[in-house]
């Protein structure tokens, strides 16, 4: 075997314990969510785990990122801690926001993950200023900025676009288009040919990619955070994929054509990654172990963060501002 | 000590406003390289010459002209300082901040909270504020009410040019999100700022006047019509009791608690619309905290629940004027 198709497995065989790793973490939440484990609810992204893995395998580690209320596998890959993003989810203490966030607002500063975003949109004016402050500082990071179909019908969508090409800002745009914006069809309310279209309109070169193979995502995203990082300017990957699940982890999306959603399961990133492996000789009890792992893994943190004790009552008060804040003896 | 090496006598001058919050800028600029202003127009100084100069000084990758865009002018600035800038977001006037209202409300102002303290935004939200002649309904309110109610930030409402300059100064070092309403209506009201400005800490009121009859509370615009009432009951010897209170978040409960235990008369005084407005967390303290027996009588004064219209007679007769405020005095003194 030669030395390149050797390096070619064993990264594709590291994507795939990522994408089965970030699989495992929302399969296991999602029982646990049904199980009565965790308060709240989930927004899963089962299916789309090639774009936060192949996107985030090509990132420093003092890159930033931000993301989207469906955003595990982007905190994941990014190299957030497991125990601490479950704990998280869960509402305890000891999770990555000290239960104060929740599986909406997952963010781990210590790896450069800026924040997930309850708002459609929200995380893209903070990507662009987070690119400009690191510009001010003379730090050679970037920012990958993850948002969904959805956000590009959002006016900070144009705004971001514009003003990262305007500065020629480190920024590379992300549109994980999961073909669904909530409970609707994207391409009911977009109008026109979409997301690479408006990007090129303000400048900001962009292409398509197959989201759903994470070798083609990692190779278009290291291609084009390469030209980011050498002061290209910004540039927007368009990641076509499918939410194989509905909006929330309450949601059953019934209302979805059942041939559809059949047929985006045939197109499974984690089993396309696992066919190829197959055909390059991998074993398949090797590949099976990367999968048990994965799911002994998170049914490790799902335990421990069942087992941790809920937060102090008096933390509510806590980390609300400096100067003004009220106290737990006022309320 | 040799007279020669005495340390020189702080130069105060008396200078504009809209100059003193200048300085105050270009000194926190000067000081820390992190600090940096984003807006529209700033290049050319600013639509009231707030950052006159300030592009020649520190050029424009500093004092950085941006789009017409509101919420990412407000959200990149909240991106700036998660990487560790200190940004100050100039929003050209604050009715165009409610364009940016998801990136000041559900993001700056939770951030922190929301990632259990990973991060302080340490941004200054800026903009003129209030009436200013014939602006209209767009280009006029007074909101700072909205943000006090708002957990996460600090409300700045500065009403001379040295409380512009130190309070100005003090949002710029605070790790806190601060809003500072500049008091467009007296950009060019003058009084002396000393030369190294220090910052003024949060919370804290000023006592314009002391007096023993009456308590009037106010902040920002209205001041100077409080002060010329103040003056013109002096005259007639009643003694008002001015309490600029300069910050609204953190507000200073306990200068006006102790000076309405005095006095059992309380009157608030504010520009924006009365209805829910901040006048009235005032007088619900104070009776909450003294007893509801504590005061003779008690008012809120401010503007009636209205646009604020662009005809001069329209706008006169909503607005708070000296006359009013004497009137509502002397109804208290009455009681």
């Amino acid at each position: 075997m030669e030395a390149s198709t050797e390096h070619a497995i064993a990264r594709l065989t590291e994507l795939y314990r990522l994408m089965a790793r970030i699989r495992a973490f929302e399969e296991v939440a999602l029982a646990a969510h049904a199980a009565g484990e965790l308060p709240g609810y989930l927004h899963p992204s089962i299916g789309q785990e090639a774009v936060a893995a192949g996107v985030c395998s090509v990132l420093r580690r003092d890159d930033r990122i931000t993301s989207t209320h469906r955003g595990h596998g982007h905190a994941l890959a990014k190299g957030a801690a497991v125990r601490g993003m479950m704990r998280e989810l869960f509402g305890r203490a000891g999770g990555v926001c000290r239960g104060k966030g929740g599986s909406m607002h997952i963010a781990d500063f210590s790896v450069g993950m800026l924040g997930a975003n309850g708002v459609v949109a929200g995380g893209i004016p903070i990507a662009v200023g987070a690119a400009q402050g690191l510009r001010l500082l003379g730090c050679d990071a970037i920012v990958a900025c993850f948002f969904g179909d959805g956000a590009i019908n959002r006016g900070p969508f144009l705004e971001g676009l514009n003003w990262a090409a305007l500065y020629r800002l480190p920024v590379l745009f992300v549109c994980e288009d999961n073909a669904v914006a909530a409970f609707t069809a994207a391409c009911s309310v977009t109008a026109g040919p979409g997301a690479v279209a408006r990007a090129e309109s303000c400048g900001v070169a962009a292409e398509s990619v197959d989201g759903n193979d994470v070798e083609a995502v990692a190779e278009a995203a290291a291609r084009l955070v390469a030209r980011v990082r050498r002061g290209d300017g910004p540039h927007l990957l368009h990641a076509r994929t499918y939410r194989l699940l509905g909006h929330t982890s309450t949601d059953q999306a019934a209302w979805r054509d059942p041939a559809e959603v059949a047929a985006a399961k045939g197109r499974d990133p984690i089993a396309r990654a696992r066919q190829r492996l197959l055909a390059a000789g991998v074993a398949e009890t090797v590949l099976d172990a990367i999968l048990a792992e994965a799911r002994a893994e998170m049914e490790a943190a799902r335990a421990d963060a069942l087992a941790a004790p809920w937060p102090d009552a008096a933390e509510a008060w806590e980390d609300v501002q400096d100067i003004g804040a009220e106290t737990m003896e006022q309320a | 000590m040799d007279a020669a090496l005495a340390p020189p006598p702080a130069a105060v001058e008396p200078i504009t406003l809209v100059e003193a919050t200048r300085r105050a800028v270009a000194q926190e600029m000067r000081r820390d390289a992190s600090v940096w202003v984003l807006g529209e127009d700033v290049a050319r100084g600013g639509i009231f010459g707030q950052y006159r100069g300030l592009i020649e000084e520190f050029g424009p990758e500093r004092i950085v002209s941006t789009p017409i865009s509101e919420a990412t002018i407000m959200g990149a600035g909240l991106g700036a300082a998660l990487v560790g800038t200190r940004p100050i977001i100039e929003m050209r006037i604050f009715d165009f901040a409610l364009c940016a209202m998801d990136e000041l409300v559900n993001q700056i102002a939770k951030i922190r909270y929301m990632f259990g303290g990973q991060a302080k935004p340490a941004v200054v939200i800026r903009a003129p504020h209030g009436l200013w002649r014939s602006s209209a309904a767009q280009h006029s309110q007074s909101l700072e009410t909205w943000f006090a109610h708002l957990p996460g930030v600090v409300v700045a409402v500065p009403a001379t040019p040295a409380d512009a300059a130190g309070l100005l100064v003090a949002a710029i070092r605070s790790d806190d999100p601060v809003l500072f309403f500049d008091p467009k209506a007296l950009f060019a009201a003058t009084g002396p700022v000393p030369s190294a400005i220090d910052p003024l800490p949060f919370g804290v009121a000023r006592h314009e006047q002391w007096g023993d009859d009456l308590t009037l509370v106010c902040w920002s615009s209205i001041v100077p019509d409080c002060v010329r009432a103040a003056e013109a009951l002096a005259r007639d010897g009643v003694g008002v009791d001015l309490i600029d209170l300069r910050t609204l978040w953190p507000w200073d409960e306990a200068a006006v608690l102790a000076s309405a235990a005095r006095t059992r008369r309380l009157l608030v005084v504010h520009e924006a619309v009365r209805a829910g407005g901040f006048g009235g967390e005032i007088l619900a303290r104070v009776v909450e905290r003294l007893g509801p027996g504590a005061l003779k009588a008690a008012r809120r004064l401010g503007a009636p629940r209205l646009p604020v219209p662009f005809s001069p007679p329209l706008e006169d007769a909503m607005r708070v004027t000296e006359a009013k405020i004497l009137a509502a005095a002397k109804s208290l003194l009455a009681a």
